[in-house]
């Protein structure tokens, strides 16, 4: 195939030592041919080049200016010492990786124990895969303002059902030791439906030979699981279990909407909610790109584990 | 070539074309409405009629305010009498500013030619390089009401010694309070607090009313309990800052009063709910309900809770702010876009003494503000003082449709206005940290978040030199 190819190319190209007219014609020809494909590319570029990849080299640009009074300077790495003295910094930091950690062991795991059991249900399949999906369906800012009067402490919904239940009620939201808890426990709820069908998917290619070789073997559920399931799907896992890091510490709606950004005593300030905070609360858009700056590289260094696994899958 | 490729390679081209355009357009940002001429007669001079001139405008009302919104349109009619050469394209908003539309706007040079700010924004502005000095454009015979606007209300528009903007509207804070869960809890509602000690008492007897009712509230998210720490602040003598804005002022007898005061009401009487981290329009929401018996506020939220959330006028109170030492001031204005042409200044200011300075016209036809049923005698705003101040509050008294009575506590006590501190914002979120924790961590140390917020409110400022 490779060869046709190559030679199928050397009776297009001119040879090296033929008339300069007779290249420049067979150049026009060939730009004429691929006129389409280029300029169906240039769109695309066009589209890249201003919506992403512009305001990306500006965002480092803005990283090192400082804007005052109308006037633009360079101030070196001043931005940067600033975002690293102020204490939201660390605080955000630590939320942020509280956040995804929390939201991993949630849902990451959750997830894949509902795939799981979708997987092993004889019956009511589509169903249940419907009904765990059905969240995700929701617009954010609903399941957001659904969570915020679940969590109210006087008149919620959680207080009232442990209440009923003669157990003891929580300030949910409203405490610094329970407020990130709930977040997460909002956004597993919310983004829940899309992971499970992506476990779901990546459990059905597992061939079934292999489960039933397993039940030959005496093999229980668990056991299937363990010597089958999750050796099957390890790079599936793997490569999800990235992509949501880099979701998760992007974190920005949940927050904002059900504590305001902060949350009591900052409990729920995170990276990207003080980046919003630098740019649009204080105008200050120097620290906002340096803080944007420090996130596009710590997420760049997950995103290449990514890319190494991704490989290793092909 | 056939006609499918020949077809496929238009679309192509046209698409990147597109595109293209489309980029440079977006780039190039709009000029729309600066079609002024850029003749130079005199500044001081009133805008000459036979010049030809357009401005954008917002802050129009929605079209679900029909009232207001059908008063612009007849004040626009009523101005192009005044001015037939000046064109208005009104832009409608609500919120009028919105904050981070409004920084994205300011950094895209994209807002109006005479746009809507806070009286908190001058700084914010500035550093945009957004605004023109008005300062030779306006005078007496420009603004004729200038001599009796208040000056603190033009010192906040000002900066270093030129003046950025004209004020629509201003407040003064003061607690606000349900007059209805006042006589249910057997106070009196002609007689709000007035001090600290009596709020904690007030509060006490309405949130024993039960049922999930609450004494007294507080904001503390969003910078707004870093706002209302400072207008409580305020109202005990205190201040945020030195007088040169470079160092936090608050750490203070009269700061630590303030977090006591929502510590002991959140923990010791239990009178504020369990419910916080609450924002803007929440404590609204919750008088408007009959939730909730007191909180500090400005007189327009008294509009809010009537228009918006269905309550009745009857039902609330407004009282002088606790302490009486001082009233945190804020309030909206115009400014004027920079690159605009000195026409398209006059134009502008015109419209703004037309629609908002002007008495008898505009907002303060009151006469009109009745017939359309809309509130009239409020507490607000309060822009002028000596001959113009006599002249609206005749005007307003004559055609009152609230009961003005329930805020003559409010408008009896003089308490001094006191203007929000440069880089508020700023402030206010460090703030906002300290006013959540007394309200949500039983173990809160007050002197240790005082002391913490001081020391981080003083790096803030720091930076911002």
């Amino acid at each position: 195939m490779a060869a046709i190819s190559v030679s199928a190319r050397r009776k297009t190209e001119p040879p090296a030592h033929a008339d300069p007219s007779q290249g420049r014609a067979a150049l026009r020809q060939r730009f004429r041919r691929h006129l389409t494909g280029h300029g169906f590319l240039l769109g695309a570029l066009l589209c890249f080049a201003y919506f992403s990849w512009y305001p990306m080299v500006r965002e480092v640009i803005m990283s090192f200016q400082k804007t005052k009074r109308g006037k633009t300077t360079w101030v070196g790495t001043e931005n940067l010492d600033r975002i690293f003295a102020d204490p939201d910094f660390w605080h955000a930091w630590r939320n942020t990786l509280l956040f995804t950690v929390l939201a991993l062991v949630l849902g990451f795991a959750v997830p894949f124990v509902v795939a799981v059991l979708l997987n092993e249900l004889r019956h009511a399949k589509a169903y249940l895969r419907v009904l765990v999906y059905l969240p995700v369906m929701l617009p954010p800012v609903a399941s957001v303002l659904l969570f915020k009067y679940f969590y109210d402490p006087g008149y919620g919904l959680f207080n009232a059902i442990l209440k009923s239940l003669h157990l003891p009620t929580s300030a949910w939201l409203n405490s610094p030791t329970t407020s990130m808890l709930s977040v997460v426990i909002a956004a597993t709820w919310m983004n829940m439906g899309g992971a499970t069908l992506i476990y779901l998917a990546a459990l059905q290619g597992i061939p079934g030979e292999l489960y039933e070789a397993a039940e030959l073997d005496g093999a229980g559920l668990l056991r299937r699981i363990w010597h089958v399931t999750i050796p099957q799907t390890r790079l599936i896992l793997s490569l999800l279990l990235l992509l949501q890091i880099v979701a998760t510490m992007q974190v920005f709606v949940e927050p904002y909407l059900l504590t305001g950004g902060n949350g009591p005593r900052n409990s729920t300030l995170t990276v990207v909610n003080l980046i919003y905070q630098y740019a649009f609360s204080f105008n200050n858009y120097g620290s906002a790109s340096a803080l944007g700056l420090v996130m596009l590289l710590v997420l760049a260094g997950f995103s290449a584990l990514y890319v190494r696994l991704s490989r290793t899958n092909d | 070539m056939t006609r499918d490729r020949l077809l496929r390679r238009t679309v192509a081209l046209a698409a990147a074309a597109g595109l293209a355009l489309t980029a440079a357009a977006c780039s190039s940002g709009s000029d729309a409405g600066n079609s002024g001429d850029s003749g130079k007669p005199a500044a001081g001079a009133s805008l000459d009629p036979n010049t030809k001139v357009t401005i954008s405008i917002d802050c129009q009302p929605p079209t679900t305010k029909p009232a207001e919104r059908k008063q612009w349109a007849e004040d626009v009619t009523a101005f192009n009498k005044l001015y037939p050469n000046v064109t208005i394209n009104a832009k409608d908003a609500s919120p009028c500013e919105e904050p981070a539309s409004f920084t994205a706007q300011l950094k895209g040079k994209t807002q109006p030619d005479v746009f809507y700010t806070y009286f908190t924004d001058l700084e914010q502005v500035l550093d945009a390089d957004q605004a023109e000095d008005i300062t030779q454009y306006v005078n007496e015979q420009t603004v004729p009401a200038l001599k009796d606007i208040d000056p603190s209300v033009l010192k906040t528009l000002t900066s270093e010694g030129k003046l950025y903007g004209l004020p629509t509207t201003n407040y003064k804070m003061g607690l606000l309070y349900n007059r209805k869960l006042f006589k249910q809890a057997g106070l009196d509602p002609d007689k709000p607090p007035t001090t600290w000690a009596e709020i904690r008492e007030d509060a006490k007897k309405i949130a024993a009313l039960g049922n999930g009712v609450n004494g007294y509230g507080d904001y503390s998210a969003t910078n707004q309990g870093g706002w209302h720490f400072t207008a409580e602040l305020y109202g005990l003598g205190g201040s945020m800052t030195t007088e040169d804005g470079k160092k936090a002022a608050f750490n203070t007898p009269e700061g630590k009063q303030v977090l006591q005061n929502l510590y002991d009401m959140r923990w010791t009487d239990n009178t504020m709910g369990a419910t916080q981290s609450l924002k803007w329009p929440d404590l609204m929401t919750q008088m408007s309900t009959d939730k909730l018996g007191m909180y500090v506020g400005a007189p327009d939220d008294i509009t809010y809770m009537v228009q918006t959330l269905k309550g009745n006028y009857e039902d609330y109170g407004m009282g002088p702010m606790p302490g009486g030492r001082g009233a945190l001031l804020g309030g909206a204005d115009y400014m004027f876009k920079k690159g605009s042409t000195p026409d398209q200044i006059k134009a502008g200011i015109a419209w703004v003494n037309f629609k908002w300075l002007t008495m008898g016209k505009g907002q303060f036809d009151y006469a009109r503000t009745k017939a359309d049923g809309l509130p009239v005698g409020l507490p607000q705003p309060f822009l002028f003082g000596g001959s113009t101040l006599d002249a609206d509050n005749k005007a307003k008294a004559a055609s009152a449709t609230v009961p003005v009575q329930n805020y003559a506590p409010y408008l009896a006590t003089s308490v001094p206005g006191k203007t929000e501190p440069a880089n508020a914002q700023q402030i206010y979120k460090v703030l906002d940290g300290a006013v959540s924790a007394v309200l949500t961590d039983k173990n809160a140390n007050v002197d240790k978040l005082l002391s913490d917020a001081e020391s981080q409110v003083n790096q803030v400022l720091a930076n911002l030199q």
